[in-house]
């Protein structure tokens, strides 16, 4: 027990309507689903709510709603009308900001103060981008050329989006696919995840709220198969999906000879490279961020801490100490730093994965953490003597973990960095600007955050090389992926 | 255009000619070029052993070239990965002096393509299609990549960077044209390229002018034979990143290749619905194949 | 200890030495550092958490009057409210120190007797220091004779920015000879030293000279006190004990004047340094205004309604 004991300072719940069950939301309305799901708080494994789950054909109905949208409605909009409905919906998102952060917090486990910080206000921002890009699409384009020689036609929409969004940024993702296939013209099919379904329904008021047109935005919740019926659908004109890279390498298989455009953001094991020239204080605040943030949660994770040898055991030492003071608990605590594990199945997975880093030799470590006895939770955890060899230095774990490489060239670090499948992120930590540069050059990563990490912007491309996905989402690029070039 | 039609017919691959003050009783037999593959900067043979006959347009026999086999693509992918470090980290400055020199080359042997039965046009184009691209190497980085203006105290810059080793099946006509196209965008943008062609004369006629062309051995590879046996194998090859199928006119192979490429999440061009090889190829050739790297660092004092 | 001691007794050998093992220390990056610190601030301190809190605030407090209008009649006025601060609530602690210019020691010790409030002076020709050694450490010396039993001595900004370190250091040794029993608080005027990199240098530079505390401001100078500079000049006391065994205390002073203000303060001690810093011997504020606004809130969380400025008294 600590001199200095926070008393608990819970957000209250509230401010959150949570109604008995939720339907599907296509054509502008809530409709049934052919089937319905429980979901829960991973914090607590209370019920929330029971949610409708999309079969085939109530996707079908989804889909065609979206189409009839795009061909009546939303295609041929001006783009300076479908601009007003963005900022709209980015003004709605921080007029209800307080209810989201709570929503998502209760259904995801992901600490208050980031929802509240991070994913909401970073979804109004995305929609107040790409709000603006809606009436200059044509800019959007380089070298974009009017097919029928008239100056100022805009780059065509591709149509119908399905989109398949994960559970660790639930409303977050949910904008970063909405807000740019929206700007661009497209109407859109949205498929939440199994496990964190509500914001998405909350946002299908908002659209309510803002007066979208029906079947502008249509929300189909569901599991796996509703998303595979998503990105099957023949009529959808456009693939956007983040999650697994296998669930990636099914969606890139199942969509090849069609004429669907594709989008992938999948896994990653970002390397974060710390130099002995690094500022420590801050890299190792960049390092419990790169790997704490979110549980972990997050594909750009920093999970593979390259630290030079001679820097190693001073870093670690700090590293172990900041880690003493993570808040692990009620996501709802202001004072909470790691909030609960999304759902059980990854609780197991992330599990099995710790003990096979164990088994394989490397030496796991814990700062002492009570945890709570209901729900999904996995204390901060690093694992130090890992080798590249060592499936906990190769596999997404998407959790809590780390695991500590050491090097002793910047050669040897920009090999390991690069020695994975994946390509999303890495981070850089020395105070030489020079070798900053010549490093990021050289990794082979989509994003680098060099004395920073897991930062993120609406104007700022995110995606990765090789197996960690294609294309890009955030700023011009992120637009482009939803016009006919 | 008959004075083209007559050069033609003095190809380099007819048989015997009398050549003006060769003793007249022993009629000189031409030197025959043997079309053999481009791997890594040199002229190997197929490993196989395997070659099969080329014909000109009238059916005459004028090559055994080498029949590339699933061992020969391995060893592209070995070349061309062995060069993208260097190609890929090569000045823009320097690469589109490559690019251009590539054009240099193929100026000075425009006779040698015509005789290969390819349009005097097409080769023109082909020259003017490489001064383009060479243009090109260092203008993508400010026309696709560019500063973004983020929230916050941070510096944050977007670049495109190449792909990586590209496997390209060539359409099969135009010929040198449709060579050009495919392979100029991928090495302009940085990448490596592995390229199957079922036009062996004009592709190891254009391999020639690339090997004096100062570009690095290794950043172009052209494998010729049949791309429904090797072209499988480099769309499965996990060091492969990107595959590049407009040229292909088989829609069934094209899926299975897709199909094959989702495996490693490979970058896909899918074959073009009605390809004009002479229309502006605009900036897709390129940026299918360039990745975007974003780099943050924070502002302060 | 004395075998990690030794080691760095050396790096004050020379100037070069010495400059060589301040810019030897690790850098400070910036936008990371005001990250954190504004990561700590949003720390929500609840119900006992927050009246724990206040209490402890109180009792850090080094009640300032630094004025050239103070009279004899003022520093006894504020000496009563060091004694007690709430004369309504006899449970509210006493503040730590008063903290006055050396003409006015003499009257603070006799109405700080037997009250074990400790009497702080500015001493070194403070706030500018430019003044010869000998006037500092006269003004030390008179001081401590007249009863302070902290002296708040300022550095040459001026040398630390030309980068004579070593002259700075020898300073500080001197004026720390001064002091005799009395505890030497550092001033660093984090304002005139700007960058972080500095703040850290010259936090080393002070615990390295013998420093019992390191303190960020005169309040003369804008700005004061930051939640970033402080948390930097905490890493460097943490650091300190780490590598020498020595505990030196932080103190930051001027612009804190709410209870949320100090409570973030608080925080950042418990988080960046340990509790071992939660204890006025090893943490206080330098002010005057925030006394009356942790007393407010004291009362709030006591009586659960919210006071009024008329209630407290103004010194």
């Amino acid at each position: 027990m600590s001199a200095f004991e926070y008393a608990p300072a819970p957000e209250s719940r509230s401010i959150v309507k949570l109604q008995p069950s939720y339907g599907l939301f296509i054509n502008g309305e809530f409709v049934d689903g052919a089937g319905s799901f429980k979901t829960i708080s991973p914090a607590s494994e209370e019920v929330l709510a029971e949610v409708a789950e999309a079969s085939t054909a109530d996707v079908d109905r989804a889909v065609k709603a979206a189409r009839r949208a795009y061909e009546d409605v939303w295609g041929s909009m001006p783009g300076r009308e479908r601009a007003k409905y963005l900022f709209r919906i980015a003004r709605i998102i921080a007029e209800r900001s307080r209810e989201l952060a709570v929503l998502e917090s209760l259904n995801n486990g992901k600490p208050i103060k980031e929802s509240r910080d991070v994913d909401v206000p970073l979804a109004a921002a995305h929609f107040f981008y790409y709000a603006g890009w809606a009436d200059k699409l044509p800019y959007a384009v380089p070298g974009w050329k009017p097919a029928d020689g008239h100056s100022g036609a805009d780059p065509r929409p591709l149509g119908v989006a399905g989109q398949v969004i994960p559970w660790n940024f639930p409303l977050l993702m949910l904008a970063w696919k909405i807000a740019p296939a929206l700007a661009a013209g497209n109407t859109v099919v949205l498929k939440p995840a199994e496990t964190t379904p509500l914001t998405a329904l909350l946002f299908a008021e908002i659209c309510q709220q803002a007066e979208l047109p029906p079947g502008v935005v249509n929300i189909v919740t569901g599991a796996g198969e509703t998303g595979a019926a998503v990105v099957n659908h023949p009529d959808v004109d456009k693939v956007a999906f983040t999650g697994s890279t296998e669930v990636g390498r099914i969606i890139a298989k199942a969509v090849a000879g069609t004429n669907k455009k594709v989008t992938l953001e999948l896994g990653g094991k970002a390397a974060n490279i710390v130099f002995d020239d690094a500022a420590i204080d801050q890299a190792v605040e960049g390092i419990v961020n790169g790997i704490f943030f979110n549980q972990g949660h997050v594909c750009c994770a920093g999970s593979r801490l390259l630290v030079q040898e001679s820097v190693a055991d001073q870093l670690l030492e700090s590293l172990k100490r900041r880690m003493a003071t993570l808040r692990v608990g009620d996501p709802l605590d202001k004072n909470t730093d790691v909030g609960a594990i999304n759902s059980a199945e990854q609780l197991s997975r992330i599990k099995a994965l710790a003990e096979i880093g164990s088994a394989e030799g490397a030496e796991r470590w814990s700062p002492a953490c009570e945890l709570p006895e209901r729900g999904f939770w996995f204390a901060p955890t690093i694992f130090t003597g890992v080798s590249q060899a060592h499936r906990i230095a190769r596999e997404e774990i998407f959790g809590p973990v780390l695991s500590v490489l050491t090097f002793r060239t910047p050669g040897e670090a920009v090999e390991k960095a690069n020695n994975t499948p994946y390509g999303l992120s890495a981070g850089i930590w020395s105070e030489k600007g020079s070798r900053i540069l010549a490093i990021a050059d050289q990794l082979r990563a989509g994003v680098v955050w060099a004395n920073t990490f897991n930062k993120f912007d609406p104007t700022s491309p995110f995606g990765g090389y090789k197996e960690s996905g294609y294309g890009r989402e955030g700023g011009r690029h992120g637009l482009e992926a939803y016009l006919a070039g | 255009m008959p004075a083209k039609k007559k050069e033609s017919a003095d190809s380099v691959a007819s048989a015997t000619r009398v050549t003006a003050g060769a003793t007249a009783t022993a009629p000189r037999l031409a030197v025959r070029k043997t079309y053999k593959l481009f791997i890594g900067g040199a002229f190997p043979r197929s490993e196989s052993g395997r070659t099969y006959v080329v014909a000109d347009s009238k059916g005459q026999f004028v090559a055994n070239a080498a029949q590339a086999s699933r061992k020969d693509a391995r060893d592209a992918v070995l070349a061309a990965r062995a060069a993208f470090g260097k190609w890929s980290g090569a000045t823009a400055y320097n690469k589109g002096q490559v690019v251009y020199r590539i054009a240099e080359m193929l100026e000075g042997r425009r006779d040698e393509f015509i005789a290969l039965e390819v349009p005097a046009a097409e080769v023109d184009e082909a020259i003017d299609r490489l001064v383009w691209y060479a243009g090109w190497t260092d203008k993508l980085a400010q026309v696709v990549g560019g500063a973004n203006p983020v929230a916050g105290p941070y510096f944050n810059l977007s670049s495109p960077e190449p792909s990586g080793v590209v496997a390209v099946v060539a359409p099969s006509a135009p010929t040198l044209l449709g060579l050009v196209s495919v392979i100029a965008p991928a090495i302009a943008a940085g990448n490596t390229v592995i390229v199957i062609t079922d036009a062996p004369r004009v592709a190891i006629t254009l391999a020639e002018v690339l090997a004096t062309s100062d570009v690095p051995g290794g950043v172009v590879n052209i494998l010729t034979g049949s791309a429904a046996e090797v072209a499988p194998w480099l769309a499965s090859h996990s060091d492969v990143n990107g595959l590049d199928l407009t040229g292909l006119a088989d829609a069934k192979l094209a899926l299975e290749l897709e199909q094959a490429a989702a495996e490693t999440l490979k970058r896909v061009r899918r074959p073009a619905a009605a390809p004009d090889w002479s229309a502006d190829p605009g900036l897709a050739p390129m940026t299918a194949y360039l990745e975007t790297k974003t780099v943050w660092h924070p502002k302060g004092l | 200890m004395t075998a990690t001691i030794s080691p760095l007794s050396e790096v004050t050998r020379s100037d070069a030495a010495l400059r060589t093992f301040l810019h030897g220390l690790p850098g400070v990056d910036r936008v990371g550092a005001d990250a954190r610190a504004a990561g700590l601030g949003t720390r929500s301190i609840k119900t006992t958490a927050k009246a724990w809190a206040i209490d402890l605030a109180i009792r850090m407090v080094d009640l300032t009057t630094l004025e050239g209008a103070d009279t004899p009649g003022k520093v006894r006025a504020l000496c009563a409210k060091a004694r007690q601060p709430d004369p309504g609530d006899p449970t509210c602690p006493p503040v730590a120190a008063i903290c006055v210019y050396p003409s006015m020691v003499p009257t603070a010790a006799e109405a700080l007797r037997g009250s074990g409030i400790h009497l702080a002076s500015v001493a070194t020709a403070f706030p500018s220091g430019q003044a010869p050694l000998k006037v500092k450490l006269d003004d030390t010396r008179a001081a401590v004779a007249a009863g302070a039993d902290e002296i708040d001595m300022v550095i040459s900004r001026g040398a630390f920015l030309a980068g004579r370190y070593l002259e700075v250091f020898e300073e500080i040794v001197a004026i720390k000879e001064a002091c005799g029993k009395a505890h030497l608080k550092v001033i660093l005027e984090t304002g005139e030293l700007v960058t972080y990199d500095n703040v850290r240098r010259a936090s080393w530079l002070a615990m390295l000279a013998g420093g019992d505390f390191i303190k960020t401001s005169t309040g003369k100078v804008a700005p004061a006190a930051t939640l970033p500079v402080t948390l930097i000049m905490l890493e460097a006391v943490r650091d300190f004990l780490d590598t020498t065994g020595r505990q030196v205390g932080v103190k930051p002073a001027g612009g804190i004047r709410t209870t949320k203000d100090a409570i973030k303060y608080l925080v950042m001690v418990n988080e960046i340094a340990g509790e071992r810093w939660l204890d006025p011997d090893w943490f206080r504020f330098g002010a005057s205004t925030l006394l009356n606004d942790l007393l407010m809130q004291r009362t709030k969380l006591a009586t659960g309604h919210y006071s009024g400025p008329d209630y407290f008294t103004l010194d």
